[in-house]
């Protein structure tokens, strides 16, 4: 699976509440949260952001609620892929769930910076900035989680696993 | 093979008769919740996987407690999606209105989650019923749709870092302080993806409402459960809640030989009460060395500190005192029968002499859904869990977090301030 955009840089600890704030979460349609994506925190996001861009984070992206509305918002926005440095552990089983990918490296995390075009190779683990070849590794997406992003979904994978009869 | 608390759980909990740290297992769920917020988006996961009926009627609770009483239209859209499912379902645990509470507050309370059960519900704050030797942890509403078709979950066995608190505690110091203490030791990822596993001769003497109140900020060091062995006061708190709790309960303890990511000992004989300052519960300064700051609005209550003992606590300041001219104080009890209760005792009379405003029982101003919205450049002090920037109100308020003593002391001083300045 490949992802090719712009990055959107942030640094670390991005709570739920700077995704999306809980005065947004009274509706749970996606495309209604991802106007609303990191309102207080990147005004401009919601309305600039392009189908395919990918977001790069540090440290703990996602802490804070269990609220799904956070990568529902950021999915619906169009964002393709998120690298961090390392992911909250709800935010993290969320992403996946919803068939969000999210790849951990320090490296590109460190390395990429705002507004770069970059092509991420989710099977192969690799970040490619465009404009001067550099390529960064990411730590292997786990099979488990591979399969359920291969499925398209915790849903789909489930539906899968009632009709095998598991 | 010797095993933690959470291994032991979570193997009972599977297929398999010992677990690691790393394994990822089926687990079986005994309690699956989510609340008004997060319902929604379950019920539409649990339509899509198809299923005719929940996995268990009994096993599902469904609490309208963020947004109630319903705040606008959309919010009350979302609760209707909820009552809705769950007449169509036949859910039993379902509240709203006068039956509604705190979701963390309400399912201790009821006896509906017990010592040696898997509890997983749609919300951070789940890991809460670790106070009573539970395995609870929180997911998605995704997670949480496709455990009410299923009545399971994939979870990967965490490691687990057990910490001991030893010493002895200083005047208006209890669990609140304990684990603000931690998280600022540790950060708000220094316990990313393990179990936080409490002891020592401290946690043995304390009493449930502060233990859980340990559990619930377990996620705010980025942990996947906050938990603490079963012992006789778990038993006391468990035989109040009626025979059949009794029959369901079952007390595990870590082996003496459990193997740990890593042993962490706290001597509560060094610090005070503890407050959490803008905008990270990592933030952490001795009430000692919190300063001047000012203050707009003081909030009691919430998953954290919205129990009977918490109220007692701050009604025991409070009393014959009234809060500062430029304060908001907003109290809200975690549950109708605590609401109740704190009637009876006249700790809600206490509170509206000292000028508070009280609240529904409900989640409140705690994630800035209503009930106490705070305006640009405001600050409040309140008892909860989480002081992120915007989470209370608006992006340029403040919010730092406290014990309930020192929430119903720096009401009166207008300021940060601890009992013993009164």
């Amino acid at each position: 699976m490949l992802a090719e955009g712009r990055i959107w840089k942030f640094g670390d600890d991005i709570d739920t509440d700077l995704i999306i704030p809980a005065r947004f979460l009274n509706v749970s349609e996606a495309s209604a949260l991802a106007r609303n994506c990191f309102a207080d925190l990147r005004p401009d996001f919601a309305a600039s952001v392009r189908s395919g861009d990918i977001l790069v984070a540090g440290n703990n992206f996602g802490c804070g609620s269990s609220r799904e509305h956070a990568p529902l918002a950021i999915k619906a926005a169009g964002i393709a892929v998120i690298i961090a440095r390392s992911f909250a552990r709800i935010f993290y089983r969320n992403a996946f769930n919803i068939g969000l990918p999210l790849i951990e490296s320090a490296e590109a995390s460190e390395g990429l910076a705002e507004g770069e075009k970059s092509r991420v190779d989710l099977s192969a683990g690799t970040i490619l900035r465009i404009s001067d070849g550099a390529r960064f590794t990411a730590k292997p997406v786990p099979d488990f989680m591979a399969g359920i992003i291969r499925a398209g979904g915790l849903v789909p994978y489930t539906i899968e696993r009632i009709k095998a009869g598991s | 093979m010797p095993m933690t608390i959470t291994e032991k759980i979570l193997a009972a909990h599977s297929e398999k008769e010992v677990l690691s740290p790393g394994d990822l297992v089926q687990v079986k769920v005994d309690m699956a919740l989510a609340n008004d917020i997060t319902a929604p988006i379950a019920i539409k996961v649990f339509g899509e996987i198809g299923r005719e009926s929940v996995f268990h009627r009994d096993k599902v609770a469904l609490v309208a407690d963020h947004f109630v009483p319903n705040k606008d239209i959309a919010s009350a859209e979302q609760v209707r999606i909820a009552r809705d499912f769950a007449r169509r379902h036949k859910i039993t645990h379902y509240y709203e209105g006068g039956d509604v509470g705190i979701e963390h507050v309400l399912l201790p309370e009821k006896g509906l989650v017990l010592p040696g059960q898997v509890v997983i519900g749609a919300d951070s704050h789940t890991c809460t019923y670790g106070g009573l030797g539970a395995f609870s942890t929180g997911v998605g509403s995704t997670d949480l749709g496709v455990i009410m078709a299923t009545g399971e979950i994939w979870l990967k066995a965490p490691p687990t870092i057990r910490v001991n608190y030893e010493g002895r505690l200083n005047p208006f110091v209890g669990g609140k302080d304990l684990i603000l203490h931690l998280i600022g030791m540790i950060g708000v990822e220094g316990a990313l993806y393990s179990a936080l596993e409490f002891g020592g001769a401290v946690i043995e003497a304390m009493p449930m409402y502060q233990r859980l109140t340990m559990a619930n900020m377990a996620i705010e060091a980025g942990g996947k459960n906050g938990i603490v062995e079963p012992d006789e006061i778990t038993k006391a708190f468990v035989k109040e809640r009626g025979p059949e709790a009794e029959a369901g309960a079952v007390y595990y303890r870590s082996d003496p030989d459990a193997v740990y990511e890593r042993v962490i000992t706290v001597n509560v004989s060094d610090f005070g009460p503890q407050v959490a300052f803008p905008h990270s519960p990592a933030n952490i300064r001795d009430i000692s060395e919190s300063g001047t700051v000012l203050l707009d609005q003081v909030f009691i209550g919430s998953c954290t500190n919205g129990s009977l003992e918490d109220l007692r606590d701050a009604a025991s300041v409070l009393k014959g005192h009234r809060a500062a001219r430029d304060i908001r104080l907003i109290v809200i009890p975690g549950s109708p029968r605590i609401y109740m209760e704190a009637i009876r005792e006249g700790i809600i009379e206490t509170f509206m002499e000292a000028g508070a405003v009280i609240g529904p029982p409900c989640c409140g101003p705690c994630l800035g859904g209503h009930m106490g919205i705070l305006a640009s450049g405001e600050r409040a002090l309140a008892t909860t869990n989480r002081n992120f920037i915007g989470r209370m109100g608006h992006p340029e308020s403040e919010v730092y977090l406290g014990n309930p003593f020192v929430a119903a002391a720096s009401a009166v001083l207008g300021r940060i301030g601890a009992p013993g300045e009164l």
